[in-house]
């Protein structure tokens, strides 16, 4: 016990660096989903395949391998690119070292992978709001633009709220993944801990009740949030 | 004067052919009523005069503007044709006021001082002056219905469309619509109004369309049809419904 009391502002760091990067991913996140949602639902088939060949991908493999990828697989591409074109076109060498901080690592892995669910949360979203909406601000002479913007996505927004709780809860606890490469959020700071006192039991007990005491904290922020936004919006279907 | 003119419009879902080749002429202020059993394509009628639904063939032409050109601004001429749904469609996240003046302002730049002040003559015209700051959810269906006239009245259109305006109601909420509608017809509205409303389309309809099958069979005013329609699919419509 008074080992976890011991090491509890070190562990509270951790947490801190892991709400950090949750919210920097979901935030990213949502711009991103927020293109790749509408870009889904979009009549130009290019768009829509693109938008779809990002969401296939990031849903449908690990999010572990996807971060291998950035932070390993990118320099690679990066050395391997730059060698090209000095060997080719003469051009000359730019990057001096091709690694990636694994903050700019973690963030854009889990960025691109938090994207792909917002995105389909807002598809989801937008293809819940009754066509008779449309309908009616396109037959009072709104453009498809402006049916979007006052009609549609303030009720798909607040429709989405629930969901894009859940995904803020899941990408949480899914930070975990980026302490294999190094980066010093809650879960590795316990690694670094109970390998120093190897007291894993102990340590990895308090990290679990940390993220526990954040998600719970989230998803109750969330129901509040839910009831705040019910005035004026009710299902007519 | 000619208001809408409908030359051989034809529309097809996939295989199958909801218009068959629609021939029909409007004139400024007058009010036609729609009849004829469901899945005879009245709805899609009317929603093809203001390209709710895109024609597959023909020629839809509203105050010389024709809808069906490829080089007509279609937003502009939809701000011209107010349209009534069955199911009201009032935006449900937006104040009474709010969805008469959401419109105005922001399609035709009204100020919004004055686009809130039409809302309020609108309002008080359908007699719902105390509503304008309650959201839809909070009216009766009737209420919302007058609400969706007011606001497509907001844009001050040519021409106003009814799609079942009151099928959806309860029936003591029909006369309060209905009353509203009569209203503005004697105002010189051109109207086009799909119904089942006999006695609105006895009272109030200059002329009647009864179609089936995707087109006009028969065609007279309200005397003509019910009393002494000569078609035996007008005949057999009307004893069902009569």
């Amino acid at each position: 016990m008074g080992l976890v009391i011991q090491s509890l502002p070190y562990l509270l760091l951790g947490a801190l660096q892991t709400l950090k990067i949750t919210l920097v991913a979901v935030a990213l996140g949502i711009i991103l989903g927020l293109i790749a949602g509408m870009g889904r639902l979009s009549r130009r088939r290019l768009t829509s395949f693109l938008a779809t060949c990002y969401v296939d991908f990031f849903r449908g493999t690990p999010l572990l391998v996807q971060i291998f990828i950035v932070y390993y697989g990118f320099p690679q591409l990066l050395n391997e690119g730059q060698q090209f074109l000095m060997a080719n076109f003469g051009l000359p060498q730019v990057l001096q070292t091709t690694h990636i901080p694994v903050f700019v690592a973690a963030t854009v892995s889990t960025s691109l992978n938090s994207g792909a669910y917002v995105a389909e949360i807002f598809r989801a979203g937008i293809q819940s709001i009754d066509r008779g909406q449309v309908e009616a601000a396109r037959s009072l002479g709104m453009t498809e633009r402006q049916s979007m913007r006052y009609i549609v996505l303030p009720q798909a927004f607040k429709r989405v709220i629930p969901p894009l709780g859940n995904e803020f809860i899941a990408m949480l606890k899914d930070t975990s993944l980026l302490s294999v490469i190094g980066y010093v959020e809650l879960t590795r700071q316990g690694q670094l801990i109970s390998a120093a006192t190897f007291r894993p039991l102990e340590v990895y007990f308090a990290v679990a009740l940390i993220y526990l005491a954040m998600t719970f904290t989230i998803s109750r922020f969330v129901d509040y949030l839910e009831r705040r936004l019910r005035t004026g919006d009710h299902d007519r279907s | 004067m000619t208001m809408i003119e409908v030359r051989n419009l034809h529309k097809s879902f996939g295989p199958l052919e909801v218009l068959r080749g629609i021939n029909c002429t409007i004139a400024a202020r007058e009010v036609v009523v729609v009849i004829g059993p469901s899945g005879s394509g009245k709805s899609t009628f009317l929603r093809c005069l203001n390209l709710l639904e895109r024609p597959t063939k023909g020629e839809v032409i509203i105050d010389g503007i024709s809808l069906t050109d490829p080089r007509t601004d279609i937003n502009a001429v939809r701000q011209e044709v107010g349209m009534v749904f069955q199911r009201f469609n009032l935006f449900p996240h937006k104040t009474v006021l709010e969805n008469i003046t959401l419109a105005p302002i922001k399609v035709r730049r009204l100020p919004a001082a004055r686009a809130e002040q039409q809302a309020l003559e609108l309002l008080t015209r359908v007699g719902l002056r105390d509503k304008a700051d309650s959201y839809p959810e909070q009216l009766s269906g009737g209420q919302q219905q007058r609400v969706a006239i007011a606001r497509a009245l907001a844009m001050q259109p040519k021409v106003m469309l009814f799609d079942e305006p009151t099928s959806a109601l309860d029936p003591e909420m029909v006369g309060e619509v209905l009353a509203v509608m009569k209203d503005l017809a004697r105002e010189g509205m051109t109207m086009v109004v799909v119904t089942h409303e006999m006695g609105f389309a006895r009272e109030v309809g200059d002329r009647v369309l009864f179609m089936d099958e995707g087109l006009i069979v028969e065609e007279g005013t309200p005397d003509q049809i019910f009393n002494n329609c000569r078609n035996p699919r007008t005949k057999s419509f009307l004893s069902k419904i009569l």
